[in-house]
Parts: structure tokens; C-alpha cells; sequence
């Protein structure tokens, strides 16, 4: 496992920054102003993916976590440890370009809209399970009951959004779902796509570096290990 | 040592990690019937995870479990209804009294006896051979360490278990108390029974084939 | 200590002697699932009647907090009134948070939950037990003081059976998803206020049914839709949550040292 991140990981760099430097490209430069929001709207081609990548990431998190406790094995909560920073931080950005671009917008820097109260809430779930992890001493018993959480609060994030939704009926219908009818423009679309592509290489990419380090972490007394350390001096 | 059909328990190759600590490195245990097996060691020896990690309360690193021959992920119930543990904790709620504690404890001698001032009578028994009778309907939190102590210890005649795993069952005990426990665990070994204790003192049995394992701190 | 009688062997002849019993295998495991779990119940609820605070200080923490927003917002009626519905809402999810602590911390130091999970018993069916008497002792006195304080909060009278029902289905929900975070903290020192960040986003979907129910009724509409959701929650988390609840017990035993 280590080795295949190691040998992934660069492949992964090089088509992450190809692929969002062609989305930023396509997103900033060629595609056309919107004709009600200008060019304020661009900043969707970060908050969108980003706001994709924070429940995905989650997904990736619980559905590790329960592999952890079916099957007992260790990469899996390995790969969860190592999402949940990289999705509380694509959280975090939404959050944060969200409410950027509500404020041509909407005039305001915040907005209880339904989409960001439940990125604001899903930021609450990643940071409630960073701090159970960071709060029990013993390694073993924290990646349990941090797996136990990641399941709660996967069966509960779909009952969450939709009480959400429910309690703010006056939201935006989702602006990218309608592949059949878009109603987006193609131009606006491609790089939009783009850009997802590209955050998605970057979280894999983040995280095969961080599931590397932590594998050397929690194996440093392996032998491979020693080893390995020796060879780079040298 | 005896066959592997007439053991109890078996432990093989234990290996428990506490981050970056190794508390057991590859220790084996084998607990026949009708045999006292004493685990002893100096504080920080990891006795006590070792004990805990026996009746599935710690978790192992590396080695595997066995009840009966069988391995423990299997028949886990089993075991666990065979299993009488006394831990560190004594298990004893400060807000109930001795006799509620040993009736929420040992559920099962309430279905022995049919009439409950039967029961109560046998547990009023066995409390005033630990000197505490008269403690019988008073609040837990009223005793002290010692005498909590002595209510748990009591369910050694109140349950039926096969396998007793004990964490320094002498502790906070008088010469009396002391006394009392041996006495319990050789007439238990002498009806088929089984006894796993940890100590930092070993502890003499008049005739009774004990098997002591030492526990060294591993480098 | 007292002093002790002649020491003699352990059974003598009117008890029965452990001799004449085989060992039966399985013999705990003759209690029925619903018999374990009223044996917890019970004794859950017993310890709460001898403890007066443990379920009289989050009501009365209940009536402070409620109290404090015309203090902090104005006693204007009007104001009130339209706030009602989620200060009484808001106020009982936090007590709630504050009596979570001790459904599991005191048989963790205790020693009762290895206990519980040696005994070779179903931890997901005691812990049913234990939850519910948490619910009795926590939740249904908030329920019962709750039209009291909706007077004092100047809530429209029409809406009083919405807030005890919606309060009644939702401290149940509020029970078991709490309880699920004070399995996970019970091996954590302070882990009160873990807790509390633990659960409060869990809790967003009762507070919000349940506060909305309330507010619908008051502006004269219907709630039946809110609460059959809080219903399907209460049953959901009635049904899912204790599986959560005795893996984190055992994660929680096991992390002890």
C-alpha cells in the first residue's frame, strides 16, 4: 500500500495541475460573464466542487470506517483518518466562497440559505470527529469510536439536509443536477466539470501523501521502516 | 501440562501495544481445569492488561484466544456465561445497596431460588461471613474500599462460573478476608473449577498444583 | 470493621452448595431480552429517585435558560410569542445535553459497564433499558414543566398540545442520539463539552421538526406532517441507535486501563 501511494501519488500532482489550470482557464478566462451576476459568478468554480468534495470526502470517510469495523483492517482507517482534515478544509472553503459570493448577491456576507447551513453543519460533524480523535488516548480505541461516529453521522447527514431543506424552503434549486436541461451554458458548464475533475485528483492526491506518512507513523517500528530511513541517508 | 482437551483457557503468543508501548510481548497462558494459575509481577508489569485482554475488556495486537479449545471469537457467549470477572473496578454502584448490587450482578440466583426471602437469606449468609452482614440494605456509597471490595468478592459463592478471572483479589483485604478468598478459590479448583488471578505477591496454596506465570516488564 | 463470625465452610447444608449444581453452559442466558432490559430500566430509575439532582438539575436548567430570554430579548408579548416555539426548544435540547453525562459515566468509573459487557448479556438490549429511564428521568420532566414555561413565554394557547407531543417524541430522539455520544466520550475526562459538540448536530433535525411544529400550530396551521417526522425519528434512532451505543461501550471499556 505504501509503495502504490508512493508510485500514485506524482502521477497524481501532474493531472491535478493540468487539470486545474485548464478549468481555471476555461473558468476565468474563456467562459462568458454571466449576464445578471458578471463576472462574480466564477467563484462557483470553487465553491461547487468544493462543496461536492466536502460530502464526498465524507462518503470516502464513513464508507472506510466501515470497512475498519466489518473487516478489521487497518488501511481502511488509515484512509479515514487522513480524509477527514482534507474534508473539513473542502468544507471550509465552501463555507468560505459561499459566503463570498452571497455578498454581491445577496448584499450580505451571510445568509441562513439551506445549502450553506448544511455545509456549515456538515463542518460541525467533521470537527466533532477530528475532537473525538484527538481526545481518547489510546489509538485503537480512537479509530473505533471515531469509525462508530463517521456512521452515525452518515445515516443522519441525508435526515439533516433534508430537515434543512424543509426548514428553508426559499433556496436555490441545485445548479447542477439538471444535466438533461442545463441550465448552464456549455461554456460555463465544461470548465465547471473540469474543475470538479481537478479537485477530485487534488483530494486523492492529498490524500495518498497523508496516507504515506501515516502508514510510516504508525509502522516506525516494521522493519521495511528502518530500513527505508537507512536507504535515504545514505 | 495437561492435553489440550482438558484446558480451560489458552492464550498463545499475546502482544499488546499501548501506542508506542509494548505491554506484552508474546506471552502464552494456559489455564487446565481444576488448576490455579497465578500471573504475577511487579507494578507496570502489564498483569492487569493481560487479565483484561483474557476476558476480551483489551484489545490484542498480535496472539489468539481460545475457550475450550475452540477459538474465543467463535464461542465468545459461551465463554463469557462460563465467566466470573472480578476487575480492578469492583462493578459495585455506590447508589444501591450490597444486596441490590448482587441481585443487578448475579441475576441468575434469584432463578435458584424460588422464593426471594430464600435468596436474601443466602446472601445475608455469605455478607456476614465477609463481616459485613449488617451493611446489607445500606447505600454502597456508605462502605468503604475494602468492604466494596468484599461485596463483589461475595458473588464468588453467590454466581455459578466456571473460569474465575480475578485482578489482585487480596487487595484492601484483612488477614480474615485473605483467608476467606483462598478458601474459596481451592474449594472451587476442588469441584472442577478454574482460577486466573493476577498478583505482585504470589500466594500460597496448601496442596493445589498452581501454575505461576512471571510477568517481566518486556524490553 | 466488624468483627466476623467462626470461619466455616462457605455453604452450609440449607443453601444450596455449588457442588451439587453442574456447570451449565449458557445458564445467564436464560433471561429474555425484555426481561434484561427492565432489570436495567428499573435499576437505572431507582438510582434517579435516590439521586435528587441528577434529574432535577437540568429542569431546573431548563426554567433558567427559558427565563433568561425575556431578560436578555424584552418582555414585549408579541416578541415573545413568536419566539416561543424555539426558545422552549432550544432550552430543553440543551438540558438534555447536560443530563446526558451520566447515563454511562458512573458505571463506566464503577466498574458496571465491564461488568455488562462480560456478562456475556446483549449490551444493545441493556442499554435500551438504561436509555429509557434516562428518558423518563430527563426527558418527561421537561415535558411536563414545558406548558408552564410556554405560559410564561406567552406561547398561543392553541399550540400547548404541540409543544408536549413534539417535546414527548423528541427528548425520546434526543435521548438515544445523545446517548450514543456519551458511549463514545464516557472513557473521557471532562468529556462533557465533547459531548455536547458530539451531538448537537445530530440533534438538528429534531430541533428543527419539533420547533416548527410548535411555530406551525401557533400561526394556526397544521403539524401533523412534523410530527410524524419526529415520530420516524424517534422510532429510527429507538431502533439504530443502541447498536451505536454498545459498540462505543465496548470501544469505551476497552480504552480504560
Amino acid at each position: 500500500m505504501y509503495r502504490f501511494a508512493e508510485r500514485l501519488a506524482p502521477w497524481l500532482a501532474i493531472l491535478c495541475v493540468l487539470t486545474l489550470a485548464a478549468g481555471l482557464y476555461l473558468g476565468l478566462v474563456v467562459a462568458p460573464a454571466d449576464y445578471e451576476q458578471g463576472d462574480s459568478y466564477r467563484i462557483i468554480y470553487i465553491h461547487v466542487p468544493a462543496a461536492w468534495m466536502s460530502m464526498f470526502v465524507y462518503m470516502v470517510m464513513a464508507t472506510s470506517s466501515a470497512v475498519f469495523l466489518i473487516w478489521r483492517l487497518k488501511i481502511a482507517d488509515i484512509v479515514a483518518v487522513a480524509s477527514a482534515p482534507i474534508g473539513a478544509a473542502f468544507t471550509a472553503v465552501a463555507l468560505l466562497t459561499g459566503s463570498f459570493w452571497g455578498k454581491p448577491m445577496w448584499g450580505t456576507w451571510w445568509i441562513w440559505d439551506a445549502r450553506l447551513t448544511s455545509e456549515l453543519l456538515l463542518l460541525f460533524l467533521y470537527l466533532g470527529y477530528l475532537a473525538l480523535r484527538g481526545a481518547l488516548e489510546s489509538p485503537q480505541s480512537a479509530s473505533k469510536a471515531a469509525a462508530i461516529l463517521a456512521i452515525v453521522g452518515v445515516v443522519n447527514i441525508p435526515i439533516i439536509h433534508f430537515s434543512v431543506e424543509w426548514w428553508n424552503t426559499l433556496h436555490q434549486p441545485a445548479s447542477i443536477t439538471k444535466f438533461d436541461k442545463p441550465s448552464m451554458h456549455i461554456s460555463m458548464l465544461r470548465p465547471l466539470l473540469l474543475m470538479v475533475l481537478a479537485f477530485q485528483l487534488l483530494y486523492f492526491h492529498n490524500l495518498m501523501v497523508r496516507v504515506r506518512a501515516l502508514i510510516l507513523q504508525r509502522e516506525n517500528r516494521a522493519s521495511w521502516v528502518a530500513e527505508l530511513a537507512e536507504k535515504n541517508h545514505v | 501440562m495437561s492435553s489440550s482437551a482438558t484446558l480451560m483457557l489458552e492464550a498463545q503468543g499475546i502482544q499488546i501495544w499501548r501506542g508506542e508501548h509494548l505491554i506484552i510481548d508474546d506471552v502464552s497462558v494456559s489455564v487446565p481445569a481444576s488448576s490455579i494459575v497465578q500471573i504475577q509481577g511487579s507494578n507496570g508489569s502489564g498483569k492487569t492488561t493481560l487479565l483484561r485482554a483474557l476476558v476480551g475488556l483489551a484489545e490484542i495486537d498480535e496472539g489468539q484466544l481460545f475457550w475450550q479449545g475452540e477459538p474465543m471469537t467463535r464461542v465468545r457467549d459461551e465463554f463469557y456465561a462460563s465467566l466470573l470477572y472480578l476487575g480492578h473496578k469492583p462493578g459495585i454502584t455506590a447508589g444501591l445497596t450490597p444486596y441490590e448490587n448482587l441481585m443487578a450482578l448475579c441475576p441468575e440466583i434469584v432463578a435458584n431460588q424460588t422464593v426471594e426471602k430464600e435468596t436474601r437469606k443466602w446472601v445475608l449468609a455469605v455478607l456476614t461471613q465477609l463481616g459485613i452482614g449488617d451493611r446489607i440494605d445500606l447505600p454502597s456509597v456508605a462502605l468503604s474500599a475494602g468492604q466494596q471490595r468484599r461485596v463483589a468478592l461475595a458473588r464468588l459463592t453467590l454466581q455459578q462460573a466456571t473460569l474465575w478471572v480475578l485482578d489482585e483479589p487480596l487487595t484492601s483485604l484483612d488477614a480474615e478476608g485473605q483467608r476467606w478468598v483462598k478458601q474459596q478459590i481451592q474449594q472451587h479448583v476442588a469441584t472442577g473449577g478454574s482460577v486466573v488471578f493476577t498478583t505482585h505477591q504470589p500466594i500460597e496454596f496448601d496442596d493445589e498444583t498452581v501454575i505461576t506465570l512471571s510477568l517481566a516488564q518486556p524490553s | 470493621m466488624t468483627s466476623k463470625k467462626k470461619e466455616g465452610p462457605v455453604n452450609t447444608g440449607e443453601f444450596p452448595s455449588k457442588q451439587t449444581v453442574e456447570f451449565a453452559r449458557g445458564q445467564r442466558h436464560d433471561a429474555s431480552a425484555g426481561h434484561l432490559c427492565l432489570r436495567f430500566f428499573q435499576r437505572d430509575l431507582r438510582l434517579a429517585v435516590r439521586s435528587t439532582g441528577q434529574w432535577l438539575n437540568p429542569l431546573l436548567f431548563f426554567v433558567i435558560v427559558v427565563s433568561l430570554f425575556p431578560l436578555g430579548i424584552g418582555p414585549g408579548p408579541a416578541t415573545l410569542a413568536t419566539i416561543a416555539p424555539g426558545v422552549l426548544w432550544v432550552s430543553a435540547l440543551l438540558a438534555m445535553m447536560l443530563s446526558l453525562d451520566s447515563i454511562f459515566a458512573h458505571d463506566y468509573r464503577d466498574g458496571t459497564l465491564e461488568q455488562m459487557v462480560v456478562s456475556g448479556n446483549p449490551v444493545s438490549v441493556m442499554v435500551i433499558g438504561k436509555v429509557m429511564a434516562h428518558w423518563v428521568t430527563s426527558g418527561l420532566p421537561l415535558v411536563l414543566l414545558s406548558p408552564l414555561l410556554g405560559l410564561m413565554m406567552q406561547l398561543p394557547s392553541a399550540a400547548y398540545l404541540t409543544l408536549v407531543v413534539s417535546l414527548l417524541l423528541g427528548t425520546l430522539s434526543l435521548s438515544f442520539i445523545g446517548a450514543i455520544g456519551a458511549a463514545l466520550t464516557v472513557s473521557i475526562n471532562q468529556g462533557g463539552v465533547l459531548l455536547s459538540l458530539l451531538v448537537l448536530p445530530l440533534t438538528v433535525p429534531v430541533l428543527i421538526f419539533g420547533s416548527s411544529a410548535v411555530s406551525a400550530v401557533a400561526s394556526g396551521l397544521e403539524a401533523s406532517a412534523h410530527l410524524s417526522l419526529l415520530a420516524a425519528i424517534a422510532t429510527l434512532s429507538a431502533s439504530l441507535a443502541p447498536i451505536a451505543i454498545a459498540g462505543a461501550i465496548r470501544i469505551g471499556v476497552a480504552a480504560s486501563r
